[in-house]
């Protein structure tokens, strides 16, 4: 039915819960179900031509919309943040589409769509994290074509990834990437795990959340089921290590969260923030005030409310 | 407590109030109708049912006025409601040797049966402005022919076939259901039908490139247009229930088939080869262009090196998709700040350790700064 034709309570055109087609969710399932029978495996799907632009997260809508049912709580996240505009767009796109009850709060939602950040609040076993994927094949920047990085996987011939490793060591003195880090999936695919920062890798380790991955562009679904081992690529004697800062979030003081570097003035004056919005929040109604706290409210980056 | 400030949600909403003040431009100057669009701006709306793969021009004229003209956001426009769309069947193959003519030209013959037919065209004008369009209510009458076109035109690699010059088309075995892409993840080698199926969508510039690229020497073809055809063809479908075709209705299409140098082997003589073009409306360049890229395409098949780009299908099948490219291009205007702070801390990191160990250097050897 089109939606011209399709009858409605007050006869205006009305699209199918959550968008997409009965038809095209179960295509979606099924290589959902295939993805997390094989960990890390680049499942090709009939990725859809969507209502908003290819590259702009198509294919984690597609894998949520094929997912969410009345009884989820949605969480949107762009860069770490539930206000960030494409996360606003998104959310927006399901409260319309599928009368989705959202949340900002990670422990509340039971679905997490997420572009470019894991939340630092740990994960539970029945939430789902949905990312968002641009670039699905890890060996892309290495092998240009699709019929050869496929045969890449098979054979599990990966000598491509750790030489371009290695050569980065070899002229900067570490390994230079700093986001969409590789990572071998239960000993076997190598995976990206979507541009989150490198930061973020550990907790996909043994995650209890299930992990679905979507690219709609390039028409590939993969997961992490539960408790999946994922380990980033290293050296012995170069071993993967995570970003540090030399001082905590300016809000609320978290010494153990990514940051985000704000530029407060062009004196080269600059504010490091939690990038995950709703952990700082939360630290922040907890009582933890970061040093500048005071100064963010007088340039408006967060407002004083009385209680 | 202090809470972030989401001015967000607010400023979004602003923007589509914003886009549409500028859509509608000058409130004194009278709104364009969707009708005057379909009618006077046809090209482009063959171009946004192209490029949008959906045969619907009050749909194409209702995208450029809702995307201001703008060709790719309107084809966007066009297969998000596409892809809504139900499937109930494929339609009967298309017979174009019984187009209803309006233009069919060919290089590679000076008359044949049923003649060169100019038809409209701006081929033959001088680019000059006429500025009388400044002003409305102007009208064409065009002279009627003294005699009716013939009702079928032979086309040409047709003529060419029957001496056994020209490579046959044979339908691939079993003759099974073209594949469709938009409901399928292409793999590759891709088949010629999910090529021509690609091209037919692709951006009428990327494939203009890249057949201009083939004619200049990246790539080997040397074609002639056997013929160029514009005009009308009835789409016939087969309802399970009725068991017999019937007439869906007439669209305009430009086809395109080019005659390319011979190949030849041990077993088979030398033959001209083939690169073919279909199109919506009146597009003659794109029919063009994609024919070219056609030919290019079936490097392979020939046994021909595949040293450029034209010649590879990853590389046109996977960025001739204009709405994709566009939307992987403008995704960077999207928020990515936690990524480029992981760049920051590295590259700073760099930078200190390096000062740090030239001081060590230079501290370990003073001599050597002198």
């Amino acid at each position: 039915m089109t939606i011209h034709q399709m009858p409605a309570d007050d006869t205006k055109p009305a699209y199918n819960y959550a968008y997409l087609d009965e038809q095209t969710k179960r295509m979606i399932r099924r290589a959902l179900l295939k993805a997390v029978a094989v960990p890390g495996y680049q499942v090709p799907f009939g990725s859809r031509e969507m209502p908003l632009a290819r590259g702009w997260g198509t294919g984690g809508i597609q894998i949520t919309a094929a997912i969410i049912g009345p009884a989820d709580t949605l969480k949107v996240i762009d860069q770490g943040a539930d206000d960030t505009t494409n996360a606003v767009s998104i959310r927006k796109f399901f409260e319309r589409t599928a009368d989705a009850r959202t949340c900002e709060a990670t422990d509340e939602a039971t679905i997490i769509q997420t572009r470019h950040r894991i939340p630092e609040a740990p994960l539970k076993p029945g939430q789902v994290m949905v990312y968002q994927v641009p670039m699905p094949e890890p060996l892309r920047r290495l092998e240009p074509r699709e019929a050869e990085t496929r045969k890449m996987h098979a054979w599990a011939e990966y000598g491509l990834m750790q030489v371009k490793l290695y050569e980065d060591i070899a002229r900067y003195g570490e390994i230079t990437k700093t986001y969409d880090y590789p990572v071998k999936v239960n000993g076997r695919y190598v995976m990206a795990p979507s541009p989150i920062p490198k930061f973020d890798n550990p907790k996909m380790h043994m995650s209890p959340s299930l992990q679905l991955f979507g690219a709609g562009r390039e028409k590939r679904i993969y997961a992490l089921p539960p408790y999946t081992s994922v380990r980033s690529l290293d050296f012995e004697d170069h071993p993967f290590r995570i970003q540090s800062w030399k001082q905590p979030c300016g809000l609320c003081g978290a010494a153990d969260s990514y940051l985000d570097e704000v530029v407060i003035d062009d004196q080269g004056g600059r504010m490091f923030v939690c990038s995950d919005s709703h952990y700082c929040e939360t630290r922040r109604a907890e009582g933890h005030r970061g040093a500048m706290l005071g100064d963010a409210a007088a340039s408006g980056l967060v407002e004083e409310t009385t209680p | 407590m202090y809470v972030a400030v989401k001015g967000g949600e607010a400023a979004i909403l602003a923007t589509h109030d914003l886009v549409a003040e500028a859509r509608r431009g000058n409130p004194a100057v009278p709104e364009i109708s969707v009708a005057q669009i379909r009618e006077q701006q046809a090209l482009a709306c063959a171009r946004v049912m192209n490029e949008g793969s959906l045969y619907d021009q009050d749909l194409a004229a209702l995208a450029l006025k809702q995307a201001q003209g703008d060709v790719i956001e309107a084809a966007f426009l066009m297969r998000a409601y596409r892809t809504t769309l139900p499937r109930f069947g494929s339609s009967e193959p298309l017979d174009t040797a019984a187009m209803a003519i309006r233009r069919r030209v060919s290089a590679t013959y000076k008359d044949l049966p049923g003649g060169q037919v100019l038809g409209p065209t701006y081929d033959y004008t001088h680019r000059l402005f006429d500025f009388a369009l400044m002003d409305e209510g102007g009208e064409a009458a065009p002279r009627k022919a003294a005699a009716p076109l013939d009702a079928t035109m032979p086309r040409v690699p047709d003529i060419l076939g029957a001496e056994g010059l020209m490579e046959a088309e044979e339908p691939p075995e079993g003759d099974p259901r073209p594949f469709d892409l938009t409901r399928d993840p292409v793999s590759f080698p891709a088949d010629r039908d999910v090529r021509l199926q690609s091209m037919a969508r692709g951006d009428e510039g990327f494939l203009l490139g890249l057949g201009y690229s083939v004619q200049r020497g990246f790539g080997g073809t040397h074609p002639f247009v056997g013929e160029v055809r514009v005009g009308e063809v009835a789409v016939e479908f087969v309802p399970e229930e009725l068991g017999f075709a019937i007439d869906l209705g007439d669209i305009t299409l430009t086809e395109c088939q080019m005659v390319n140098q011979f190949q030849g082997s041990k077993d088979v003589p030398p033959q001209f080869t083939r690169g073919y073009g279909l199109v919506f409306g009146h597009s003659e360049r794109k029919a063009m262009s994609m024919s070219l890229v056609d030919r290019a395409l079936k490097a392979r098949d020939f046994g021909e090196a595949t040293n450029y780009p034209a010649q590879q299908d990853e590389f046109v099948l996977y960025h001739a998709d204009n709405v994709e490219a566009a939307g992987f291009v403008e995704h960077l205007k999207l928020p990515h700040y936690v990524d480029f702070q992981g760049e920051l801390e590295l590259i700073r990191r760099i930078r200190r350790e390096r000062e740090e160990r030239l001081a060590q250097e230079q501290e370990a050897m003073p001599e050597a700064a002198e």
